[in-house]
Parts: structure tokens; C-alpha cells; sequence
């Protein structure tokens, strides 16, 4: 008995935690829907008249798709060239002996614990002199060099592939490129598909370098149009057009979530659990 | 090997021949290594190593921004050493980093717990986990600027929920004073990155084998004994993980109280943190070789206290297995 009520009380406060995690969100729809009168006005979870009004008032702002689909290229093509160059970076090192590889690991493991903030002025100051502000490619050729990733495919594939593969689709005249594609990446798939995940979530909610490379509007990522919100006054003074594209902002990511999350979460997990 | 020798010498009579060629194959097999990690390399000098010295080198200079950087010598960095605003940014980071950390290391490590228990067999792990970690996914500008709103004193939902249920009589001005700002900011922070953090040392618990759990209780062991001797000395290289990076990472806070604010760290600079001043003396005052300074100055912070948090966490676990 004594542990059932404990286990009530426990169950309890998980639900009111999951409350708390989604609360804000609720508020958020609610009050895309209503009128900075009523918003003023009081707190209710009744949604109001005024999605249309408030649209209006967005749409007449900024596109925010526009911003949406700037934030989902430049995220497919760093996922990609990431997942791709660390498979094959990683294949690299767990693969073949070669003098100077252990140097060069070594040498990737410390900067890796160097804070990404430290270049970032040296950073700007590289794209300036390429005459490559306001493009995407900085925002996403960097990303074929993604230490951590490589790291963690490289202990994955020695955890996964045996050599005696290699060996023996050597011995069958496989060219080296060719048991790249054909071996290592189908075995790797789990772990690649892992470390994807989070590389995609991390550059769509990447803030700070975008705010820096890019200037012309048109081409901001989601997060730097959100950000740029909070500089114009009229439509923080209407507080039902903020809302909405606030909500417009977060949809899409929880549609996902929806959908994808017990792939998200195992995968977050898979990490971990990978002995 | 032995298997694949045989193999070879029924098909081929004349063996000495093969074994030569292999040799050989093997170390022209090895160059390979090197056109693997070429990309990579490539990408990593020019966008990542060069950047970091290209950044020292502006830290010792008057560079704007604009024309010729002339060389200075150190006098950015013994202007850092006296920066009042620099200190004080330190100053916010530590309190913002500080708050959030506990309540966001604190509450994972609790749920991680409560998931573990042997005894209660919490069910819903999937479901829980996936609301924990929702807040994760949403962009910090998108979740800056919502409680932003939702914070505001005179228009924001929050207030006016805690006057609905009569918690309090009047709205208070969350990101108008300094102390309540700097809660905001890492309550918000620790709302956000709990579930990462539960997540991470959930699967660490789960990397635990059962057979360790189910000698223990067979040999008797309490729920107590088994997380304090099992899972606690068992959780610790993840735990160790869990809160360098979440160092890293605090210590490097930016768009959330920057966004959250003016950008420039109102209330009274309580919300001024270290890379938000790097950022504004860097792009908002044109001050690039002083800011690059001030990016040294945050990185050696970084390694100093890294350092000093692997060090005594490290260094209490090799003391208990002394015992």
C-alpha cells in the first residue's frame, strides 16, 4: 500500500513535469488565435476569432516560410555532407594504418574540447576575405569537418565492422572506395542515422553564426527572422501576430517530433547504450 | 589465416609469389588512409584551425573591422584583466550557469533515478522521455521570444495565471529586475535541456547490465545499496560527460538571454554574458582585435574550469576505489 501511494505520488509528478514541458506551448497556440485586446486582457485556454486577423498581420511583415525552407536546406545539406564525410573520415582512421594517424587523431580530440566561440571572429573575418557573406556555403561546407561525429563513427565502426570483411573483400578484387560504399556504410547506417539527428536539430537551431554571416532578410534562417522579431516594435505591440509566428516557427518541429520522436529518442539513446 | 592459406595454395601451386604480392598490396592498401581523412582535413584546417589562430592574431591588434590591423602587443588582453564589464559578465555567466545547471543536472539525475528504481518500475519511460526532451528541439530564438511574451509583466500569461489562482496580488516584472531576470534566463535554460541531460544518463543506466541488478537483489541488496554501489560508480564517466559539456555549454551562453533581453544584457547588465559582450564588442562596436581577446580570455576560463571539474570528479572516484 505503502509503495503504491509512493508510486501514485511519483506518476503524479511526471505528469505534472510533462505539463510544465508543454504548458507554454499550449499558451502559445491559444493565443495565436486571439486579439492583443484579449490577450491583454486575461489568460484563458479558450482559442479566440482572430487567427485570420493575425495572419494577415504576419504575412504582411515577413515570410516566414520563406524562412522555413532557408532553415531546412541549409540543415538537409550539413546532415548530409556531415553523415557522409564522417563516415568516410571515420572509415579512414578505423581502417587503415598510415604514418602520422594517431598524431592527427590526437590532434582533432583537443580541438574538439576547444569552444566553438574561440574561432568565430577568425571565422568572420575568413568569410569576409572569401567574399562569402551572405551565402549558405559557410553555413554548411564547414560541417564536413565535424570532429565529435568522426569520433564517435570511428568507435562505433570498430565496435561493428571485423576486419576479416575487409580482408576477405580485398581478397575479391573490391576496390577500396567500392567496400567504403558497399561494407562500411550499410554497417554503419545505425550509427550515422544517430549522430544525423542531432547534427540536423543543432543547425536548425543554430542562431549565432547565420545572425553573423547573413544580411539580406530574404535569406535568414529561421531563428535569426524570430530573432529579428524582437527588434521590430509594431508587431511586438501586437501581441496575437507574435504569437502566431512564434507558433509558426515551433509547428513544424513538433509535427516531426510527433511522428519521428521514437526514432529521435532511441537514437539519442543508441549512443549511450552502445557498449 | 590458416583457413585462408590453404585456400590459396589449392588454387595456386607456385605459393611464394602470392605472399610477396599481399605484402605489398597491404602497404599500398594503407595509402588509402590518407585519401579518406583528405576532405576532412582540408575542410578542418581551413574552417576550424585557422580560424583559432587567425583569432589570436587579431587579439593582438586594433583590427575594426574595417582597412589594416595594426599590432598592439598585449595591451587587449591587460585591458581584459581590468574590464569591470568583462568581470561582471563573468560574473552573470557563473550565476545563470549556476542556477541552471543544478536545477537541470538535478532534475535529470532525479528522473534518472526515479526510472531506475528496482522497486517501482516506473512505466510510460518512452512517453515521458519524449515530453521531457520536447522542449530541446525548438529553436532558442522561437523559445527566447516566447517567454519573452509569456513573461512580459503587463501583457504576459504568466502573471496573469499566478493572479487568476491568487499565488500573487501583484504582476511582478520578471525581466525588468536583475535577480529575477537571472532566474528567468536559467529556469528557461534548465526547462530547455533536462530532458538532453535525462536522456544521455538514462541510457547510460540502461548500458548497465541487468545480471549486476539481479545478483545484487538475489545477494540481498537494498535499492539504496544498489544505486549507491552499482549504479552511481557505474553512471560516473557518463556523469563526468554530462557535466563538462553542460560547462562548455553554459559557460558560452548567448541567444537565450540575449534574445530574451535588448541584446545588450538589460536589466542593469544583470543578463550581460560573456559571449554576449564578445558578440556586441565585436559587431556592434566594429572592436574585432579586442574582442578576439576577450575570446582567449573565455576559452582559457573554459579549460581552467574543465579542467578543474574533471579533475575532482575523476580524482574522488579513484579515491573511493582506493578505500
Amino acid at each position: 500500500m505503502g509503495t503504491k501511494v509512493k508510486k501514485g505520488i511519483v506518476y503524479l509528478a511526471l505528469i505534472l513535469l510533462s505539463v510544465l514541458c508543454l504548458g507554454p506551448f499550449l499558451v502559445m497556440l491559444v493565443n495565436a488565435t486571439r486579439n492583443s485586446q484579449a490577450i491583454i486582457s486575461g489568460f484563458t485556454l479558450i482559442p479566440g476569432s482572430s487567427l485570420s486577423a493575425n495572419w494577415a498581420l504576419m504575412a504582411g511583415y515577413f515570410n516566414i516560410f520563406r524562412g522555413l525552407g532557408n532553415s531546412l536546406f541549409i540543415a538537409i545539406f550539413s546532415t548530409v555532407l556531415t553523415g557522409y564525410f564522417s563516415a568516410l573520415t571515420a572509415y579512414g582512421f578505423a581502417i587503415y594504418e598510415f604514418k602520422g594517424k594517431n598524431f592527427i587523431f590526437t590532434i582533432i580530440l583537443v580541438l574538439m574540447m576547444v569552444p566553438a566561440q574561440l574561432g568565430l571572429l577568425g571565422f568572420y573575418d575568413l568569410i569576409n576575405n572569401m567574399n562569402l557573406m551572405d551565402s549558405y556555403l559557410p553555413l554548411i561546407i564547414p560541417s564536413i569537418a565535424s570532429p565529435f561525429i568522426v569520433f564517435f563513427l570511428r568507435q562505433y565502426l570498430t565496435s561493428v565492422l571485423p576486419m576479416s570483411i575487409i580482408e576477405a573483400a580485398r581478397m575479391d578484387g573490391a576496390s577500396e572506395i567500392k567496400m567504403f560504399h558497399k561494407i562500411a556504410i550499410p554497417i554503419m547506417m545505425p550509427g550515422i542515422a544517430t549522430m544525423s539527428i542531432g547534427v540536423f536539430i543543432g543547425s536548425w537551431n543554430n542562431y549565432l553564426i547565420p545572425l553573423v554571416l547573413l544580411i539580406s532578410p530574404d535569406k535568414f534562417t529561421l531563428p535569426v527572422m524570430v530573432g529579428s522579431l524582437s527588434a521590430s516594435k509594431d508587431l511586438t505591440t501586437n501581441l496575437g501576430g507574435t504569437y502566431l509566428t512564434v507558433a509558426i516557427s515551433v509547428l513544424p518541429v513538433m509535427l516531426a517530433f510527433m511522428f519521428f520522436s521514437k526514432y529521435i529518442i532511441s537514437s539519442i539513446s543508441a549512443g549511450g547504450v552502445k557498449e | 589465416m590458416l583457413n585462408l592459406d590453404i585456400s590459396t595454395t589449392e588454387k595456386n601451386i607456385d605459393v611464394m609469389p602470392i605472399k610477396i604480392k599481399r605484402k605489398k598490396s597491404i602497404k599500398d592498401v594503407n595509402r588509402w588512409g590518407y585519401l579518406f581523412i583528405l576532405p576532412f582535413l582540408i575542410i578542418f584546417v581551413i574552417f576550424s584551425i585557422y580560424p583559432i589562430f587567425r583569432t589570436l592574431y587579431l587579439s593582438f591588434t586594433n583590427f575594426n573591422g574595417f582597412g589594416q590591423a595594426r599590432f598592439i602587443g598585449i595591451s587587449n588582453y591587460t585591458r581584459v584583466i581590468g574590464d569591470k564589464l568583462f568581470w561582471s559578465a563573468f560574473g552573470n555567466t557563473v550565476k545563470i550557469w549556476g542556477i541552471n545547471i543544478v536545477l537541470q543536472l538535478g532534475l535529470a539525475f532525479l528522473l534518472t533515478i526515479l526510472f531506475s528504481d528496482i522497486k517501482y518500475k516506473i512505466k510510460g519511460l518512452g512517453i515521458f522521455r519524449a515530453l521531457f526532451y520536447l522542449p530541446n528541439l525548438i529553436s532558442v530564438a522561437s523559445v527566447a521570444f516566447l517567454f519573452k511574451n509569456l513573461m512580459d509583466w503587463q501583457f504576459g500569461s504568466f502573471n496573469q495565471i499566478l493572479v487568476n489562482f491568487g499565488v500573487i496580488n501583484n504582476k511582478i516584472d520578471w525581466l525588468g529586475q536583475p535577480g529575477t531576470a537571472v532566474i528567468v534566463v536559467a529556469v528557461v535554460g534548465a526547462w530547455m535541456w533536462f530532458g538532453n541531460s535525462f536522456i544521455v544518463l538514462m541510457a547510460g543506466v540502461q548500458g548497465i547490465s541487468k545480471d549486476y541488478f539481479e545478483a545484487a537483489t538475489i545477494d540481498g541488496a537494498g535499492r539504496w545499496t544498489i544505486f549507491g554501489k552499482i549504479t552511481l560508480p557505474l553512471l560516473k564517466p557518463i556523469l563526468i560527460y554530462v557535466a563538462i559539456t553542460s560547462l562548455i555549454g553554459g559557460l558560452q551562453i548567448f541567444d537565450l538571454p540575449f534574445l530574451i533581453t535588448d541584446g545588450l544584457g538589460a536589466p542593469s547588465g544583470a543578463l550581460n554574458t560573456m559571449v554576449m559582450y564578445l558578440y556586441n564588442t565585436a559587431f556592434k562596436y566594429n572592436n574585432v582585435g579586442y574582442s578576439a581577446a576577450i575570446a582567449y580570455a573565455l576559452f582559457f576560463i573554459i579549460a581552467i574550469c574543465s579542467a578543474f571539474t574533471f579533475k575532482s570528479m575523476y580524482g574522488s572516484s579513484k579515491k573511493k576505489e582506493a578505500k
